[in-house]
């Protein structure tokens, strides 16, 4: 019988309790990512994501989408060609007759189809997660809009007037859901999420997946959610209940 | 001497004549001072801007020193709240001025965020 290797075990003991000093700052990251301050970069620490409660998602409630054109200086989509950042969705099951409402936009895929195919690197994923697109270097080529499994993504055709601050946008560029950056960067929800909760329906559930403690982390581990075409394993940050 | 002293006097009023005939007369700022002096900015505003934007966008760094929206907040008219729309409006009048083309309002809001919000007067 061979003897205990006595130094390997302290070895051991002592990296355990290294790591165990080393997940304490992890821990801290994970509270000051919510409201970033200036000067600061977004960290990859945070994954932010969404959860639609499909079962308190009310079906002809428009909240979401009309916020979004709002906060966005969208205007209303009225044909097959209008930019549309976010859309409602009906599912009808032919069989059970059971309806589902629900908001598809973009997606934020962990790995998103259209950062693969875009060829002058204008698609891009954001160090927490959020997929966007860099107009300044955005050919409009809409290679990305064919990749999208989702059909996320808006090809603008026409000049573009009332643009808002926050959110530039012009003729030629393709562009899609933001995940209103710019509100997450300030420390604020989506607009979409706040309008949900002001509609009275509380469907959209927003936070960084990756903080275990957040409201959304202990739902998606909590109740069975759905990412929408999982098959094609993009690991989307938006995730569905009830589909 | 007195030649040249004239030809000289010639010279500072002809080129005060210039500058007061063909330098454009833009709407006064609303803060006291700017990011930078007004030399540096004119000269290197393209390129503070073209910085900031790369930061801003890819790598999600708000607040930082040159930003356009900052601009246009300043530089804004103070009737319609918009640095576009005559050649007294801030990067209208000194772009046609140095026939500079100005695309970054293509895309961008050319007036401030309380003209979106329409508490000024829409420019027309």
């Amino acid at each position: 019988m061979n003897p205990i290797d006595t130094s390997r075990r302290a070895f051991l003991g002592r990296t355990a309790a290294f790591a165990g000093v080393a997940l304490a700052p992890g821990v801290l990251l994970y509270e000051f990512a919510a409201a970033r301050e200036a000067g600061q970069e977004a960290s990859a620490a945070v994954r932010w994501g969404m959860l639609v409660d499909t079962t308190r998602c009310a079906s002809g409630c428009t909240a979401c989408v009309d916020a979004c054109n709002a906060e966005h200086g969208v205007p209303k989509a009225s044909r097959p060609t209008d930019a549309q950042w976010i859309r409602k969705v009906e599912l009808k099951d032919l069989r059970t007759g059971a309806v589902r409402s629900a908001p598809v936009m973009c997606q934020h895929c962990a790995e998103p189809p259209c950062v693969d195919v875009c060829p002058t690197g204008a698609s891009f994923k954001r160090a927490d997660g959020i997929v966007l697109v860099d107009r300044h270097t955005c050919i409009g080529c809409r290679y990305c809009m064919m990749a999208c499994p989702y059909k996320a993504r808006s090809f603008v055709h026409e000049p573009t007037t009332g643009q808002k601050t926050d959110t530039p946008r012009g003729k030629g560029c393709v562009e899609s859901c933001n995940l209103c950056a710019h509100r997450v960067d300030r420390g604020e929800k989506p607009a979409c999420v706040d309008a949900c909760s002001a509609a009275g329906h509380r469907a959209i559930v927003f936070g960084d997946l990756n903080d275990p403690s957040s409201e959304i982390a202990l739902r998606v581990r909590s109740v069975a959610t759905s990412q929408l075409r999982a098959d094609l394993r993009t690991d989307n940050g938006v995730r569905y209940q009830g589909l | 001497m007195r030649v040249m002293a004239a030809g000289l006097l010639a010279l500072a009023l002809a080129g005060a004549a210039w500058a007061g005939s063909r330098a454009p007369v833009l709407d006064a700022p609303r803060g006291e001072k700017c990011v930078e002096d007004a030399a540096t900015m004119r000269r290197s505003h393209m390129d503070f801007l073209r910085h900031q934007r790369d930061e801003t966008v890819h790598r999600g760094i708000r607040g930082a020193r040159h930003s356009l929206a900052g601009c246009v907040e300043c530089h804004a008219n103070a009737k319609d709240g918009a640095v576009l729309g005559s050649p007294s409006h801030f990067c209208q009048g000194c772009h046609a001025y140095a026939a500079v083309k100005l695309d970054c309002f293509e895309c961008h809001a050319s007036r401030t965020r309380a003209a979106q919000a329409g508490r000024q007067a829409r420019s027309p």
